[in-house]
């Protein structure tokens, strides 16, 4: 399918850096979602007269979202190399790239998970504690479900930031799309294989795009 | 069955602080559709909020069927609501759900087992009439319908008391009356206690027992809504009652002259029917009677949730005697009778 100048080596060279542009994201969203959605659920609940009304826990964690967020990327992958080599051993790497890039996404996602739940009407949330529902259930059952298309669309938006990322993180030998951008496009000046990444990443954030919008309007229209 | 006793509600914000409720009582009879009418900020959201602790209230207590809710731990609390349906404005509905899963939504709160609760939701659909939009969701329905399924909602774990804040005042007309036949068939049918904020007197004069009138922050009257409607007694009322029932008499009208005329005396006055006097012919049999003249001058009849109801402006005439008696004589039939004096 991909013909480099009948090049087979460097096909699948290509090939495979496409593979692990894709594993590194998916593996790092997993991650990101799985911390930071419980994070933007706190950061909801745990606003002024909200369910779990608590001004301490909400000011620390917004700190600490607010500080990971300022800190840009690639210092931030710099700075946190003693800990990637903690975890996976190495700081070079597909598999060293998806500490820092699970790191940074947490609180992006944390903040797209709390801006998707705060557009929930209060009068829903209120029906719940009515029937006398608790924090969870109204969590599983109101927040979550309702902010479904949003949530969603956050999935993607989050998605497309990690494969922009990623390529950062190629940069300094985090493999992927990125690593062989700049080594082959850059370093060596074949400007064929830069232009083939671009093409590459282009194709896969406007299929994660259309994907979400695909998948947000699948759920929003079965209800409308 | 609810006993609000001398409740107060403050909101504290950093510059200033806002009674909303002061010290307000009141108490509602098992079975009964009580109403409170006020205008937007009088403070009747935030009074129905505090019956089942939605709002927290400063002072004072609720009691509903003997639990007192203001000392309920937050599990105590979340059993009671439980037992107190609630319908609202907008009718939050979850958009994610299908009506049939709305109505399943509180069953599931409370932890009802599977089979009961499908059951029980189909029965609730069949009372609401909506047995065939089980499977549609809430944007699918007209404004009538969503409250329906609020109602249906409201009512899946038998409450002992159903609050409603505000339900028809998204709806038409029609709508509004359609709701209203439908929550008093219920009342009726399962003697379920009512309590109905609004702002609207047509609906405490279509489907309310009993109507308190609160005004700025606090109930300024209270009483049967027929004698609330015959002899509003403050200003916020009269002015409510008017907003259905024209008492005044309209300023296009001539004012005869009263107090002394040729030969006797002209009085004016406002006489309400209730109920079966409604229905008598007394001031024919006044008229013969006491040989005085009586002219109709402005007149108005409506209906009271059951209970037929009117005003009539009469001028009466006569000698001072004949005059005196009649108006006694429909005093003594129980009609309410006002004299108009600056007519």
């Amino acid at each position: 399918m991909l013909n480099l100048g009948a090049d087979p080596w460097m096909t699948s060279k290509v090939m495979i850096a496409t593979w692990e542009t894709i594993y590194m994201v998916a593996v790092s969203t997993f991650f990101s979602y799985l911390v930071g959605l419980p994070l933007g659920v706190v950061l909801v609940a745990t606003t002024e007269g909200h369910i779990l009304e608590n001004k301490g826990v909400n000011q620390v964690l917004g700190s600490i979202v607010n500080a990971v967020r300022s800190v840009p990327f690639i210092i931030f992958l710099i700075l946190i190399i003693p800990l990637t080599r903690l975890v996976t051993g190495t700081f070079i790497g597909t598999v060293a790239s998806i500490v820092p890039l699970t790191l940074a996404a947490i609180p992006f996602v944390a903040r797209l998970v709390e801006t998707s739940l705060k557009e929930i009407e209060w009068g829903l949330i209120e029906a719940a504690l009515s029937m006398g529902a608790n924090a969870w259930q109204v969590i599983s059952k109101v927040l979550l479900p309702e902010a479904m298309p949003s949530l969603v669309l956050g999935v993607a938006i989050t998605i497309i930031n990690l494969v922009g990322y990623s390529a950062m993180a190629g940069i300094v030998g985090g493999g992927g799309l990125g690593t062989l951008a700049y080594y082959y496009g850059y370093q060596r000046y074949e400007n064929g294989i830069m232009w083939i990444t671009v093409i590459l990443l282009l194709i896969l954030v406007q299929l994660v795009q259309m994907l979400g919008d695909t998948l947000a309007a699948k759920i929003s229209g079965r209800r409308r | 069955m609810i006993e609000v006793h001398k409740l107060t509600k403050v909101y504290t914000t950093p510059s200033q602080e806002i009674v909303a409720l002061d010290n307000v009582s009141l108490s509602v009879e098992k079975g009964e559709i009580f109403g409170i009418i006020g205008l937007s900020g009088a403070g009747k959201s935030t009074l129905i909020r505090c019956i089942n602790m939605l709002e927290k209230p400063t002072k004072g207590s609720v009691v509903i069927d003997g639990i007192d809710m203001t000392a309920l731990q937050p599990r105590d609390l979340r059993t009671a609501r439980q037992k107190i349906g609630m319908i609202f404005q907008h009718f939050n509905l979850l958009s994610s759900r299908t009506v049939f899963a709305n109505v399943l939504f509180p069953l599931e709160i409370a932890g009802v087992p599977k089979k009961d609760a499908y059951k029980r939701v189909k029965e609730l659909l069949e009372l609401v009439g909506l047995a065939d939009k089980a499977e549609s969701y809430p944007s699918q329905l007209s404004g009538g319908q969503k409250q329906r399924v609020g109602i249906a909602r409201a009512l899946a774990n038998s409450p002992k008391v159903l609050l409603s804040d505000e339900a028809t005042s998204a709806l038409d007309p029609q709508t509004t009356r359609s709701i209203l036949d439908l929550l008093k068939d219920i009342n009726r049918r399962f003697n379920l206690t009512i309590l109905l904020i609004t702002h609207d007197m047509n609906v405490i004069k279509e489907s309310c027992d009993r109507v308190a009138v609160i005004d700025d922050s606090r109930i300024v009257e209270l009483g049967r809504v027929i004698d609330v409607f015959s002899s509003p007694q403050t200003a916020t009322s009269r002015s409510f009652v008017g907003n259905v029932i024209n008492r005044e008499l309209p300023d296009q009208l001539p004012r005869p002259p009263v107090g002394q005329i040729a030969g006797g005396v002209r009085r004016l006055l406002r006489v309400s029917f209730i109920g079966e006097t409604a229905g008598k012919p007394l001031i024919s049999s006044m008229i013969k009677k006491f040989d005085v003249d009586a002219n109709i001058l402005y007149g108005n009849i409506d209906r009271i949730k059951d209970t037929p109801f009117g005003y009539l402006t009469l001028e009466v005439s006569g000698s001072p005697d004949q005059v005196a008696e009649s108006l006694s004589y429909l005093r003594g039939h129980g009609l309410e009778m006002e004299m108009i004096a600056d007519a």
